[in-house]
């Protein structure tokens, strides 16, 4: 499983305030414990600032975070003018959230993946909005997954995002998300699944249980990576166990290998 | 212990297949090869011994070495090898038990180490035992059983086995989670196996 650590994120009040005030120390603790944690990325986010400033906070952010971090960044922004900013600056292979099916977006973003030979988080909606049954779906993820191709980019470097809805308001449609991996992952083989964990539990109570049974749900049906917290120790012993039981751990190593690092007394 | 050996103890599948290539391009004697991973196998087996290891490693580790045996197989035309092939060893589950895990892992373990397994399966009844060991040159007979109402069962075998004057032909071996030497000497068996390690080691024993 690839891991995403997603702390980094604007959206999260603490991180906020070190954007605008510009703390490093603060970014650069939160981004070495998710690295510690296990980490194999880190989603850095700074869409709270004015979307002028944007580009710059994105390059400072980059920076700072790789001052302190030896993993690769996933640079996340929905402006492409900060993706731009934080690609130019990064080292190493970065990844890039997100594209999606939206003409625009698939235009200005396209080009960003293929100079920097990225990783891409390719979100599974388009001008329609978002697909509302598992036939469009399927046909929006197949049909973006199939651009991204034929434009040159490795089958191995998308990680489609199914877009999970909320459980609450949508009761009915994460089963249909599960489905959707697993006819594409059969459809594409080489193709990554990425998924944000905590919006199918928005809006319930001790949304971590939820969250949890997701991740393993989604293992069984093809999820290869998460934008999650990675010292969610419970949640990180969880897909170690789920990969063994799926058969994605060869001779269950990296389950073995966690017990050994101490990471599943949890 | 040499780097090939050590590679194999740690489980560097891919090491161990690239000093392997290595080592043939080298011209190096296959047998030399094949000792080295011995080596190697009996320090993986310690460490399961000890405690350190999982049994899927150990499995793995089997996996691993039957992978160096195809890679090795074209260059042993024509050497004759001090072990393996022709070496046979017959196992099953008792009758009464059904249990098949513990002598799966044995039989996965005894082919890594090359010999030939005549596996009866589980729930095998006495006679099954006794016409494989009358109509092969096996020298080792396993009975395994998780259960501990198999007992008698064993002891039942090793009779049989001697009624039908085959005792002098094979060494037999008791085990699984309840056998202790009280057991074997109540059945009658020439070993108890406390792992799969050991029931490994006992073979190679009797076969030396």
């Amino acid at each position: 499983m690839f891991i995403i650590g997603e702390k980094i994120n604007a959206t999260r009040k603490g991180i906020d305030a070190a954007i605008k005030g510009k703390d490093v120390s603060y970014i650069q603790e939160v981004a070495r414990a998710q690295e510690q944690a296990g980490a194999h990325a880190l989603d850095v986010n700074c869409g709270t600032v004015p979307a002028s400033e944007e580009p710059e906070a994105m390059r400072w952010l980059v920076k700072i975070v790789q001052e302190a971090t030896e993993v690769p960044l996933c640079i996340d922004s929905a402006n492409a003018e900060a993706l731009a900013a934080g690609l130019a600056e990064h080292r190493g292979k970065p990844l890039i959230n997100s594209i999606s099916g939206e003409t625009n977006r698939y235009s200005s973003v396209l080009p960003l993946v293929k100079q920097y030979n990225a990783g891409i988080v390719a979100l599974c909606n388009d001008d329609r909005g978002l697909p509302s049954t598992k036939e469009m779906a399927l046909e929006v993820g197949d049909s973006l997954v199939k651009r991204l191709m034929k434009d040159g980019v490795p089958v191995e470097d998308i990680y489609l995002d199914p877009l999970v809805r909320t459980l609450a308001t949508s009761p009915e449609t994460v089963v249909v998300t599960l489905e959707v991996m697993r006819e594409l992952s059969r459809r594409f083989p080489g193709l990554h699944f990425v998924s944000g964990l905590s919006n199918v539990s928005y809006g319930l109570p001790e949304r971590r249980h939820l969250n949890r049974a997701f991740v393993v749900m989604s293992v069984a049906n093809g999820l290869d990576a998460v934008i999650t917290d990675p010292l969610d120790a419970q949640l990180i012993a969880l897909i170690y166990a789920s990969e063994a039981l799926v058969n994605k751990d060869r001779f269950c190593m990296n389950y073995i290998g966690a017990y050994n690092s101490g990471k599943l007394k949890v | 212990m040499g780097e090939l050996a050590q590679a194999l103890a740690n489980l560097e599948e891919k090491k161990v297949y690239e000093l392997i290539e290595k080592q043939i391009a080298e011209g190096v004697n296959p047998l030399e090869i094949i000792q080295e991973c011995n080596d190697g196998m009996i320090k993986v087996g310690e460490l399961f011994s000890e405690q350190k290891y999982f049994i899927s490693q150990l499995i793995f580790s089997a996996e691993i070495l039957k992978q160096v045996m195809k890679k090795l197989d074209p260059h042993l035309a024509g050497i004759q090898t001090s072990g393996g092939s022709g070496e046979k060893v017959i196992i099953g589950t008792v009758k009464g038990d059904i249990h098949d895990i513990g002598k799966d892992i044995v039989i996965t373990l005894l082919k890594g180490s090359g010999f030939d397994v005549i596996d009866l399966g589980v729930d095998v009844p006495t006679e099954k035992f006794v016409e494989a060991v009358k109509n092969s040159d096996a020298k080792v007979l396993g009975l395994s059983a998780l259960l501990n109402f198999t007992y008698p069962v064993m002891k039942e075998v090793v009779d049989a086995v001697n009624a039908a004057g085959l005792r002098d032909k094979v060494k037999i071996i008791v085990g699984g989670t309840p056998v202790n030497e009280q057991v074997r000497e109540y059945a009658g068996a020439d070993y108890y196996a406390l792992d799969a390690v050991a029931g490994v080691r006992i073979c190679k024993e009797i076969y030396s």
